[in-house]
C-alpha cells in the first residue's frame, strides 16, 4: 500500500493560512491503514488546526470528511457538495488523492497534508518499510520474491556491492542487504542456480525515466 | 477579559482507568477527601483506550489541563495499555507543542486502586501547576460534566 506521513502543523498552517473555511478530506484506503490520513487523523488534525487558529485569534471554520478512496472518481464525487462550501481543501490522501481532487474541482485550491513516502508493507503496527519502487518491470521471480530495486540502496541487479557487511547495508546497520536476503532466500528454496543467470541492463524507460506513465486496458474500459 | 489568577479554577479532564485511578477516585470520595473542584473524571476501561484525539478534544472543548491516570507499570489489566497510553501521551505532547499548548498541561501518572491519597495529591498538584500556568491558551467553552 501507499505509506504516508503527516506534514508538520507549521507547514500545513502556512499552506492554508489565508483561508477561513477549509475542508479536511481523509482517504479510507492506504493512508487509513498506515494511520496517516483516515477518519481519526482527519479529526485529530482538524482539532489541532482549530486550536492553533483560535490561540492566535484567527477564525477558522473546518469541515471534515473521509471518503473511501480519493484516487477514484467513483468516490470523489461525494466531496462535491462539501467542496462547494469552503475556500480550500486540505487533503489527507496520498499524492494521487490530492491530484484527483484538484483535477475534479478545478475552481478550488487543494493542499496536501501528508508527505507520500513509499509503496510498502506493515512490518508491525507502527512500522512500515518500502517494498516496491513501481519500476514497471518486475523481476521478483528471479530474486526469490525480494526486490533489489526497492530494497538495495543502489538498486543493483546482479549481487551485492562491497558495502554489504554481516548481512547489513553500509548506509545503515538497521537496513538489511537486499542481496544477502535474496541469497538466503534462494538458498532456502534450493534455487541458488538462479543467481548464475545474469539480469540484463534494466529498461528504465518503463519506470520514471519514460516520463509520467499511463496504463490503458481496453478490455475493462466502458 | 483575563481571569483573575487567584480566582482561576482550572478545568482538568482526568481520564481514569477503571481498574485503578477510577477506583482510587471513588475511594477518595468515600473517605471524604476533598480535591480541586475543577477535576472532571472520565472513566475509561483502560488508559490505553485514550486516543490522541480524545486528549486534543478535551483541550479544544475548554480543558486547561489533561490527566491520564493509568495502572502502575506491570499491572495493566490488559497487559500493556498503560505503556500504550504513555507512548500516545508522548506523541500528543509533540502535537501540543506544535499547536502552542504548554506540555505541562498534559501529564500521565501511574497509580493503583488503593491509592486514594495519591490520587488526591496528583490532581491537586496538577491543579496547582495549571493555576501557575493560567487558563489554557485555547479559550473555548467549558467541558461538560
Amino acid at each position: 500500500m501507499i505509506i504516508g506521513e503527516r506534514k508538520s502543523l507549521e507547514e500545513i498552517r502556512k499552506m492554508i493560512g489565508g483561508y477561513k473555511k477549509v475542508l479536511v478530506a481523509g482517504c479510507g484506503t492506504c493512508v487509513t491503514v498506515c494511520f496517516a490520513g483516515g477518519e481519526k487523523e482527519v479529526a485529530t488534525l482538524s482539532s489541532a488546526l482549530r486550536m492553533a487558529a483560535k490561540k492566535e485569534g484567527h477564525g477558522l471554520e473546518i469541515s471534515e470528511t473521509t471518503i473511501e478512496r480519493q484516487c477514484d472518481m467513483e468516490f470523489i464525487e461525494e466531496l462535491r457538495e462539501k467542496v462547494g462550501q469552503v475556500e480550500a481543501v486540505l487533503s489527507m490522501g496520498c499524492g494521487a488523492g490530492v491530484q484527483t481532487i484538484a483535477e475534479t474541482f478545478s475552481e478550488i485550491p487543494v493542499y496536501p497534508a501528508l508527505n507520500t513516502k513509499f509503496i510498502g508493507r506493515t512490518e508491525e503496527q507502527g512500522v512500515w518499510t518500502e517494498r516496491c519502487a513501481a519500476c514497471g518491470d518486475c523481476i521478483l521471480h528471479v530474486t526469490g520474491g525480494i526486490c533489489p530495486i526497492a530494497r538495495c540502496s543502489k538498486s543493483l541487479l546482479n549481487g551485492p556491492c562491497g558495502g554489504s557487511k554481516d548481512g547489513k547495508c553500509e548506509i545503515n546497520p538497521d537496513v538489511a542487504c537486499a542481496w544477502q536476503l535474496i541469497y538466503d532466500r534462494l538458498k532456502a528454496l534450493g534455487q541458488l542456480d538462479k543467481l548464475e543467470e545474469i539480469i540484463p541492463i534494466k529498461d528504465w524507460s518503463l519506470s520514471r525515466d519514460g516520463g509520467p506513465r499511463k496504463l490503458i486496458r481496453e478490455d475493462v474500459r466502458l | 477579559m483575563p481571569e483573575d489568577k487567584n480566582r482561576f479554577s482550572p478545568k482538568i479532564a482526568a481520564f481514569c482507568c477503571f481498574h485503578s485511578a477510577y477506583l482510587a477516585a471513588d475511594s477518595a470520595g468515600a473517605m471524604r477527601k476533598s480535591y480541586s473542584d475543577g477535576v472532571y473524571i472520565i472513566r475509561v476501561p483502560c488508559a490505553g483506550k485514550v486516543e490522541g484525539l480524545h486528549i486534543l478534544q478535551a483541550f479544544e472543548k475548554g480543558a486547561d489541563g489533561v490527566l491520564i491516570l493509568a495502572c502502575p507499570q506491570e499491572s495493566c489489566h490488559y497487559i500493556s495499555g498503560n505503556i500504550r497510553a504513555k507512548k500516545r501521551v508522548d506523541y500528543i505532547l509533540r502535537f501540543l507543542e506544535e499547536i502552542g499548548i504548554e506540555p505541562e498541561r498534559l501529564k500521565l501518572f501511574n497509580l493503583a486502586s488503593n491509592q486514594a491519597p495519591r490520587f488526591v495529591q496528583v490532581v491537586n498538584e496538577m491543579a496547582e501547576r495549571i493555576k501557575d500556568l493560567g487558563p489554557s491558551p485555547i479559550k473555548a467553552g467549558v467541558i461538560g460534566r
